[in-house]
């Protein structure tokens, strides 16, 4: 049972490409030997910048032959007067057997031939040289290129490959390049080359030896070196970054780290600014003390073993240092125009082409927001109409700051920074001026599932405005995110709202509130380009429909069965829908529940049935003389609880509710053991179907009950 | 302390020993485009060089125009005007990135002693509708090449590719000389006097100057007229050259293809270019004009490498007359017979 070893060597892999291909490519390898019936016994996968390897331990060195039953011709053609017929020489040879050994089988359409052909197990090597470039050339990347060839496409050029079975190599061709036994080690600590004497650990060792180390180790050496270089100051640590983590371990191939040094006068600057420079735009981790305040420290990882010299760390401070000092240098010019001066710039910033300038939208999200806020006022929630119609006004100001021109990622985040800085409007209280910088600030949150969402109610309706003016705004323009295209990633602005509205717990509604938001471009030049009402909203309410089921889903961890039931019932209220679920949820493991489940199937397709049979139900239920018993104490029970089921809704009890519901389990299935409502005559059953829809509408206020699994729940 | 040598180079050796390096790998030496650009990457060079099947090899220095970057001279790494040195290779041959690395050996970088990493940045230049992948080459976490595979330029498909090195050169030069500010990287050296003149001393008044040019004083009015002067000659050409050849036309333009200036085609489209930029700095473009001007440079130059992908085609397939070829040797020998005459 040999090892075998494929590696890729390739120019540097961008890093946030690597574990994805990393992975894809073992999984393919994996799925190819099984395939192949070639399945190894162990499967580990080994990348670096500049590689993509798959290590697998012992696969069949062929496989193993196979002997199938083809089926032929039917024994009445290929027998005449007991002789074969050419029909039954034609099969035996295409079967590769003599006639004699053909066999006959039985099957319900009667009695053929067949034969059993023996299929020669191919060596691993065969297979492997056959199937793995197409393999290879389908592993996805976000950006690829070509070279060689165009068509040809990996996402950088190929530069060398290994592949082996033992100690042998493979005659494997990829992007023109032929696989052997040489790979490369460190492009600084190695002399180049590394011969690999066969499969298996024999690998990883010659390239440890070449200064090239594995994810783990190159992991593990990172923390050691941030925790030793850390240790050089007291009383600091290194601030934790799992990103920047991922990021340096996959631009390394041997890492290490050394300590540089700022100006402490930099420390002036906002943390925000400082933290971006090192982290994004440096990939440096910051260093802070217990009480989490920067220090004038950074460590840099590095891809080589050490800084002899010092002159590693000399560079990066350079940098640093002309870094900082421009973002200082942006944060002073800044200053001398304030945010109020500025609003009138955005006239000159595009927002989007054809839905105008950012002064438009400011003046679009100002109004949303303040009907926004009327809705939450309305529901006696606290919240200032006034801070968020001023910070609605400068949220987008910072887009003409040097400083975010120069660090795009501070958006928002400057602005709440500048408005903080600057005396907005002496007349206003520092509280006030306050929250309306915190609103600013806040107002791009939350950027992921993950991320918070703003701190305060009025940052909390400025990010919902913002982005549902945003999406109004596409949406009218048909720009409807599809597969992976949604270039103005508009599904993340959704989950955003969607997020907001959960969390400040807003009575919007979605629909509605979308409405509102293109309201705001009646009378642009951007609604002739508008698609007509009607095609929008049907648009977004899919849209947001599809965001609150993964939100429900993915993010709150509800069951598939539960989000759909629930979104069947209601998908506009967003606080509503998670009230339901989590009632549902509670109620789900009651067998009253299974039971009334299978009622309403059931009680749906009756009605289905009569609607399209076209028998109308009568408009209400009554007690008729015909009625039957079990009919008549199904309809005293509803009398009774209706009203209570109701009065729980209305309070938005919905748990209340539903044990309520639970209780109609006995009196609905006595009903349908006792009562057939689809009898003769007319009256009678008009009124059972009356009966009936009363029912199910009770049932699917708060969810629709039909749509729960009931399959493997006890 | 000093990153390099006790002795490093001046601004002026760096370029030299660069194209040194470069020449001595088979690179055409070029001068600058004479033209304005904002990056080397414009330059006929560059944008003309890399499409149709010709192999090419050629180094330049391109000083590159950015009105926008303009800081008056008052910021210590921003410019203006800076400079890059400009490789293109195509094919670009299997080692280039080991060649690369020994260029930075030719300018004094040890790299057993320095950090180096190519960090993913993928290349796009909207108006040229040109885009590649490459890297950003960091040394000691600093940004000191582009290096490019292009994929498209001018909106045509390349075959083969090129690849596009730009060393920047004041951050190199700065580094070099552990200088903190571009503007006291030494230029030159006096060889008998060992007197040094300094970056600040060759171009602090260029960019003072241009920015108050670009920023304050450009009139918006007659940039425009520019603008759509050199616009409406270049589509003029254009249109010439698409229409179907008519021999009556004075001068005989249309005999052959090969005669027809597309290089002055594109030397007008640069122009338009550059005049955008200023206007763009000067803030006399407004929103909805920003789109719409973008795209108008950018049909031109798109445009322009249609129209050079079919004129290289026809002249490989033998369509010429006996015309002189308007970019290789035979120019050289026309020019300088009509040109000495009037040359003093």
């Amino acid at each position: 049972m040999p090892d075998f070893l494929l590696e890729i060597g390739c120019e540097e892999i961008p890093a946030r490409m690597i574990d994805g291909a990393s992975q894809e490519l073992r999984e393919r390898v994996v799925a190819l030997l099984i395939r192949e019936r070639l399945a190894a016994g162990g499967i580990a996968g080994f990348d670096t910048p500049r590689r993509l390897a798959v290590l697998a331990s012992g696969i069949p060195a062929a496989q193993s032959d196979v002997t199938e039953q083809v089926n032929g011709p039917s024994v009445t053609v290929a027998y005449r007067d007991g002789q074969p017929t050419p029909a039954a020489h034609a099969f035996a040879k295409k079967s590769g057997v003599d006639v004699s050994q053909l066999e006959r089988i039985t099957t319900a359409k009667g009695e053929y031939l067949a034969a059993k052909v023996t299929k020669k197990g191919r060596s691993a090597g065969e297979i492997l040289v056959e199937n793995l470039p197409k393999e290879l050339s389908s592993i996805y990347w976000p950006k690829n290129m070509y070279w060689r060839k165009a068509g040809e496409r990996f996402v950088r050029p190929v530069r060398w490959v290994v592949a082996m079975l033992d100690g042998e190599t493979i005659p494997l061709e990829f992007d023109g390049v032929w696989a052997g036994m040489t790979s490369r080690g460190h492009r600084m600590l190695s002399q180049g080359a590394v011969t690999i004497s066969r499969a298996g650990s024999a690998y990883v060792d010659a390239l440890r030896a070449a200064k090239v180390l594995g994810r783990s180790e190159r992991e593990q050496q990172i923390r050691k070196g941030l925790d030793s270089a850390t240790r050089t100051i007291s009383g600091a640590r290194w601030r934790e970054d799992k990103s920047l983590l991922d990021t340096v371990m996959n631009l390394t191939e041997f890492p290490s780290v050394v300590m540089g040094g700022f100006d402490p006068r930099f420390l002036a600057l906002p943390e925000e600014v400082l933290v971006t420079v090192m982290r994004d735009h440096q990939k440096y981790f910051a260093v802070e003390d217990a009480e989490h305040k920067l220090l004038p420290h950074f460590l840099a990882v590095l891809n080589t073993d050490c800084d002899r010299n010092g002159l590693i760390r000399h560079g990066n401070e350079r940098v640093l240092r002309a870094r900082f000092s421009d973002a200082r240098f942006f944060w002073e010019t800044d200053q001398k125009r304030s945010l109020l001066e500025r609003l009138d710039l955005l006239r000159h910033v595009t927002f989007q082409k054809d839905l105008g300038s950012y002064h438009e939208k400011t003046r679009r999200v100002q109004r949303l927001c303040s009907w926004l806020s009327e809705i939450v006022k309305q529901s006696r929630m606290a919240i200032r109409p006034g801070v968020i119609h001023k910070a609605a006004a400068l949220a987008k100001t910072d887009l003409t700051t040097e400083l975010v021109k120069e660090f795009t990622e501070l958006q928002g985040i400057v602005g709440g920074l500048y408005a903080r800085a600057q005396e907005l409007d002496s007349s206003l209280p520092e509280a006030t001026r306050f929250a309306i910088a915190d609103a600013i600030y806040d107002h791009y949150k939350p950027e992921s599932t993950e991320d918070e969402v703003p701190r305060s109610m009025e940052g909390a309706v400025l990010s919902i405005g913002d982005k549902a003016d945003t999406i109004a705004g596409m949406f009218s323009l048909g720009m409807i995110p599809s597969g992976s295209k949604d270039p103005f990633a508009l599904r993340r602005q959704a989950n955003g709202i969607v997020k907001v509205i959960a969390e400040k717990k807003l009575p919007l509604r979605l629909s509605d509130m979308m409405r509102d938001a293109r309201a705001g471009y009646q009378g642009s030049d951007a609604e002739k380009k508008f698609v007509d009402d009607a095609k929008f909203s049907e648009s977004v309410r899919a849209f947001f429909r599809e965001r609150l089921e993964f939100y429900l889903k993915d993010v709150r961890g509800y069951a598939y069965d539960v989000v759909k039931a629930v979104l069947a019932a209601d998908a506009e209220g967003v606080v509503d829908a998670v009230a339901r679920a989590e009632a549902v949820k509670q109620v789900l493991h009651m067998a009253e529940f299974l039971a009334i489940g299978a009622a309403c199937k059931r009680m749906r397709n009756i009605l289905r049935q009569a609607e399209e049979k076209g028998i109308e139900p009568a408009v209400k239920f009554e007690y008729l003389p015909e009625a039957a018993e079990e009919e008549k104490t199904l309809m005293a029970y509803m009398e009774r609880t209706d009203g209570r089921v109701e009065a729980h809704r209305h309070k938005k009890e919905y748990l209340d509710a539903l044990l309520l519901l639970s209780t109609a389990r006995e009196p609905v299935d006595k009903f349908f053991d006792k009562v057939m409502v689809m009898v003769e005559d007319k009256k009678v059953r008009a009124n059972r179907l009356a009966l009936l829809r009363t029912l199910l509408k009770e049932f699917s206020t708060i969810a629709d009950f039909s749509e729960i699994v009931t399959e493997g729940k006890s | 302390m000093n990153p390099a040598k006790p002795n490093p180079l001046t601004f002026q050796e760096l370029i030299l020993r660069l194209q040194a390096f470069w020449a001595e790998r088979g690179c055409v030496l070029q001068q600058p485009y004479d033209v304005e650009v904002g990056a080397g990457t414009m330059a006929p060079e560059t944008f003309l060089r890399v499409l149709g099947p010709k192999p090419y090899k050629v180094a330049y220095v391109q000083p590159s125009r950015r009105p926008a970057d303009g800081r008056y001279g008052e910021n210590p790494n921003r410019l203006f005007k800076h400079m890059q040195l400009q490789v293109i290779l195509k094919p670009p041959p299997e080692n280039v990135q080991e060649l690369y690395l020994e260029s930075l050996g030719a300018i004094g970088i040890d790299l057993r002693q320095h950090d180096i990493k190519f960090e993913e940045d993928n290349w796009e230049a909207p108006t040229l509708s040109a885009w590649g992948v490459g890297w950003q080459v960091m040394l000691d976490g600093l940004e000191i090449t582009q290096f490019t595979y292009f994929q498209q330029c001018g909106g045509v498909d390349l075959f083969p590719i090129s690849v596009e090195l730009t060393y920047g050169l004041e951050r190199i030069g700065a580094f070099l000389q552990d200088v903190d500010s571009i503007y006291d990287i030494v230029w030159a050296r006096d060889p008998e006097t060992g007197r040094a003149t300094t970056y600040g001393d060759v171009r602090l008044a260029d960019e003072l100057q241009f920015s108050v040019y670009n920023f304050e004083l450009a009139d918006v009015e007659k940039t425009w007229k520019h603008f759509e002067l050199c616009e409406a000659e270049c589509k003029g050409l254009l249109d010439r050259y698409a229409a179907p050849k008519d021999k009556t036309e004075g001068g005989g333009i249309s005999r052959s293809k090969s005669r027809f200036p597309l290089l002055a085609a594109y030397d007008l489209c640069l122009k338009c270019s550059h005049l955008f930029n200023i206007l763009d700095a000067r803030g006399a473009i407004s929103v909805t004009e920003r789109v719409g001007v973008i795209a108008r440079v950018r049909a031109l130059a798109v445009g322009i490498a249609k129209a050079w992908v079919d004129q290289q085609q026809s002249e490989a397939a033998g369509e010429k007359l006996d015309e002189p070829d308007p970019v290789v040797k035979k120019v050289h020998t026309k020019r300088s017979e009509k040109l000495s005459p009037v040359g003093l």
